[in-house]
């Protein structure tokens, strides 16, 4: 095995068998990586950083190898987005009501991880409660692309919302990372940040211990430099979760070993609907690239339709906001988070509490979710938004009569600046077009790196698999990333200062 | 369908969200910017479609219900803005 010398460069998979034959400590790798997060402050990937917790990890689990006692990911260095609950480390969600949170227990994704031996290295910025595309709406501040644009020094977005994870995977400042994705949260920042992205089937993972947003189509999954390593994390952050009655209990095929499985004779549909107009011609080529390679590889190019395709984002803005606003009905001011100061009495306090402590989108979309649910208008909105939902997941499941796996677009383009979309909702919601349709019906999907725009910016390609068939997406993911061959990294210009 | 700004109060009220008065007109343009999008799902005819109500199939688990955990006053406190002996202070509620 032939190793990068910067441990930081090593893949998960690489790093496993590493650590695990002692030719590099838990310890002195852990140390890299400490290093490098210090380095590259100014991407603000982290919320938190917990460099003595990593290495006080790394420790244990360097004892841990010698004793021969060593799990599954036994030293390994993560980084937590800052929605999932760290049991005495802060979690914020991006959010000023929850800045001084302090969590008296563990996510149970997190959890899985530190029981199979990770390390955790902090928690990673995000869009305040998981809501928007860009990174911007976090209290800490907006997270910035490690890429940017050939012969151009302007800041970019990482999108959204696990953008401080797509950063900390694409900068090189953890071996993998955990998102969340509600509406294409994992996927969009990945594809974004020339990174891999894997939103699990809704149920996979247990969402206990993750702050809420939409409870029916929040999901977690890992976020990777390699389609494998997007596998091996899966393994250990799924489970089946008595305290998450969505949590499904169905066998777990052995993932890592589907990756390598190939695509010969699978049949991949290629859906009509998610070819836009004005969509960048890059966009296209790509995913016609994309078909090409994986019929090269033996699979079939199969025609599909999915006709309520142009429904799903006015649809999951519907669904979601109301969601959401009877999950953040829990922030009052009183049993944790921000309260608000000079209160005349208990509604006075809630309503300045949340005012003060929620940013401009979040209150947007309390109102617009509590507009949908309210007296006289509920089945004018939320009831006709699930219905579409019903149609949606019904056009995928005949579109799956006819193939296996979906190969889509990502996103409707490369990452852009900051602030570029900030003035208009509904064009920075457009970013999820080609993966929100995949939460409202639960699927599985990953995004897969795939190629550079002509300024040098990564573009990624979606594949879209049946309920629970991650190992077929992984395997074409994988296919996708051969014959890509995406070996692209971003000039780390954040070192040089 | 839109919203003019005594609904946007009314909801506002509803959501326990503070909108100062300045505030109102510019979330009413923002809510019906949003409202008008969304308006393009009254082309579909849904009349004879079921809501989704289960995302993924399943039936839903059921357990014993018994205590499992508990009995950790300071650990739920913990993070109160405001609290005493164990209780959640709040601005005077009763007269």
């Amino acid at each position: 095995m032939t190793l990068p010398s910067d441990p930081t460069h090593f893949t998960l998979a690489d790093a496993r068998e590493a650590v695990a034959t002692k030719r590099i400590s838990s310890a002195e790798m852990t140390g890299a990586f400490v290093r490098a997060i210090e380095a590259a402050r100014p991407l603000n990937a982290f919320v938190t950083e917990t460099p003595d917790r990593a290495l006080a990890m790394a420790g244990n689990s360097d004892k841990r190898i010698a004793r021969g006692e060593a799990g599954p990911l036994e030293g390994l260095p993560l980084a937590i987005k800052d929605l999932f609950c760290t049991k005495g480390v802060r979690t914020t969600a991006g959010s000023r009501i929850l800045s001084n949170f302090v969590p008296p227990y563990e996510s149970t994704v997190s959890q899985n991880l530190w029981d199979a031996g990770a390390v955790m290295l902090g928690k990673t910025n995000m869009d305040e409660f998981a809501m928007g595309s860009s990174n911007e709406t976090s209290h800490f501040k907006p997270v910035i692309n490690p890429w940017r644009a050939q012969n151009s020094n302007q800041a970019l977005v990482p999108g959204g919302s696990s953008g401080g994870s797509a950063a900390a995977v694409s900068g090189f400042l953890c071996l993998g990372a955990t998102g969340t994705d509600t509406g294409g949260s994992i996927r969009q920042p990945a594809a974004v940040t020339g990174t891999v992205g894997l939103k699990p089937t809704y149920g996979r993972c247990s969402r206990w211990g993750i702050v809420a947003f939409a409870s029916s189509l929040d999901q977690a999954g890992p976020m990777t430099r390699t389609v494998r390593d997007a596998a091996i994390l899966l393994k250990h952050m799924a489970s089946v979760d008595p305290r998450d009655s969505t949590s499904v209990d169905i066998p777990m095929p052995d993932y890592e070993a589907a990756v390598e499985n190939g695509v010969k004779g699978l049949r991949i549909g290629i859906p009509k609907e998610y070819r836009l107009e004005g969509a960048p011609p890059e966009i296209d080529a790509l995913w016609a690239k994309g078909a090409e390679w994986l019929k090269a590889a033996g699979a079939e190019i199969v025609d599909v339709s999915l006709p309520h395709t142009k429904y799903a984002l006015p649809a999951y803005y519907i669904v979601a906001p109301a969601e959401a606003s009877s999950n953040l009905a829990r922030y009052d001011g009183v049993r944790y988070g921000h309260r608000a100061a000079g209160v005349k009495d208990i509604v006075d306090l809630y309503e300045k509490s949340r005012a003060e402590g929620f940013g401009a989108e979040v209150r947007r979309r309390i109102l617009i979710g509590t507009y949908v649910l309210s007296a006289g208008y509920y089945d004018a909105y939320y009831a006709r938004a699930q219905k579409l939902r019903t149609l949606i997941a019904r056009d995928f499941a005949k579109a799956f009569e006819h193939c296996d796996v979906l190969l889509t677009p990502a996103t409707p383009g490369p990452a852009f600046a900051l602030g570029a979309k900030s003035d208009d909702p509904v064009s920075m919601y457009l970013n999820d077009i080609f993966t929100v349709t995949v939460n409202l019906a639960g699927l599985p999907a990953i995004a897969v790196p795939a190629g550079l725009t002509a300024d040098g910016l990564p573009l990624g390609l979606q594949i879209i698999g049946k309920a629970f068939d991650e190992a077929t997406v992984l395997r074409t993911g994988r296919s996708i990333e051969m014959a890509a061959g995406f070996h692209a990294e971003p000039a780390a210009w954040w070192r040089i200062r | 369908m839109s919203v003019d700004k005594d609904t946007v109060r009314r909801i506002a009220k509803l959501a326990r969200l503070a909108l100062e008065e300045e505030r109102v007109e510019p979330m009413m343009n923002e809510l019906n910017q949003i409202l008008a999008w969304v308006q393009q799902l009254e082309e579909v005819d849904v009349s004879d479609v079921a809501p989704m109500t289960s995302v993924v199939k399943q039936k839903l688990k059921m357990r014993d219900d018994a205590v499992t955990e508990g009995g950790d006053a300071a650990a739920i406190t913990a993070n109160a803005p405001m609290s005493e002996d164990h209780f959640f202070v709040v601005p005077k509620v009763v007269e």
